[in-house]
């Protein structure tokens, strides 16, 4: 796909529209359908249109493959994580009501930073495996 | 009435590309009608109100999984090696395994039946409580974050896993067998 006009405009056009989707989706999750693990998903498919149009070469220099493996595991820590942060604040593994001091507060916490990591594992893995399909 | 003639729509069409995606030999095809079916799956999810699943599996089905496909075919070949000739055996325990299938779904209760065990369990707490409890007005949020907590660290651990596995099959042969599929794509 090396030059394709149409095609390098158009996906011009609606890369930011796609990663800015997928952050509504990843945030407004608690409010409308979604959350970190469609968000993963359709973050990833945003990188990997880049990669098809503009070449992998490209999405790999923007987004190397050491740092997709570093957040693949940060994205799973992060959520376990906040499971251990509720036992050292009082409570029980994966308790977010003791996260903040009104139980609603905390698991409002505790879903925000749990969805969050799902999505962070659920993008690296998807871009990961387009990296190792394709280079 | 009209949401049961759209479901049996949409399931007649899923019947006819699903029977169309095994006939088809040209791999490439049988890909992107695997994303038509998915994406018709997503459509049959909305009309049953599951509008978080029906996001996944359009996502995930028409989505990802069908360009991760492309990517395979892009580092093997487009085209199905020869059918394989027809086997009674397999055909008859195809068959069989069908049979049984249907016969158990004799069993389950009707479709959207309020009085179904699977509403009665913990769901009307869910529905109930989980705004005092939890917070979110979307209670799958509800569900997926907190009551059912463990159960999404599990899939995101299988998430993980499933990419650890794969990097550990293909990732390591970075530059050298790579050049030759490239060019072709």
């Amino acid at each position: 796909m090396r030059h394709h006009t149409v095609l390098h405009v158009v996906a011009k056009i609606l890369l930011p529209l796609i990663l800015l989707f997928a952050l509504y989706v990843q945030f407004h999750g608690d409010f409308g359908p979604g959350g970190g693990f469609q968000a993963g998903v359709i973050f990833a498919v945003g990188l990997i249109l880049y990669g098809l149009i503009y070449g992998v070469d490209n999405l790999q220099t923007a987004i190397p493959p050491g740092a997709l493996r570093v957040f693949m595991a940060s994205g799973v820590l992060l959520y376990a994580g906040v499971g251990v942060l509720g036992i050292f604040m009082g409570g029980q593994y994966l308790d977010y009501g003791v996260l903040a001091h009104d139980p609603l507060h905390g698991q409002h916490w505790g879903i925000f930073f749990v969805e969050l990591g799902v999505g962070i594992t659920v993008a690296s893995v998807m871009t990961s495996l387009f990296y190792a399909f394709t280079s | 009435m009209i949401e049961v003639l759209i479901d049996e729509a949409v399931l007649g069409l899923m019947l006819i590309i699903a029977v169309g995606v095994l006939y088809q030999r040209n791999l490439f095809a049988a890909a992107m009608l695997t994303s038509i079916y998915s994406l018709l799956a997503a459509a049959l999810f909305v009309v049953m109100d599951a509008v978080d699943v029906a996001f996944t599996e359009a996502s995930v089905g028409a989505g990802i999984s069908i360009i991760l496909a492309l990517g395979a075919l892009a580092l093997t070949c487009g085209e199905q090696k020869a059918r394989p000739v027809f086997a009674l055996g397999p055909f008859l325990l195809v068959l069989l395994t069908g049979a049984v299938l249907i016969y158990g779904t004799s069993d389950m209760p009707a479709y959207g039946d309020a009085s179904a065990p699977i509403h009665r369990h913990v769901a009307p707490r869910y529905l109930e409580d989980s705004r005092g409890e939890v917070g979110p007005p979307n209670v799958v949020t509800s569900v997926l974050a907190s009551y059912r907590g463990y159960d999404t660290l599990g899939e995101t651990v299988v998430i993980f896993t499933a990419g650890v596995g794969v990097l550990a099959l293909l990732g390591r042969r970075r530059r050298k067998a790579a050049k030759p599929a490239e060019e072709e794509a």
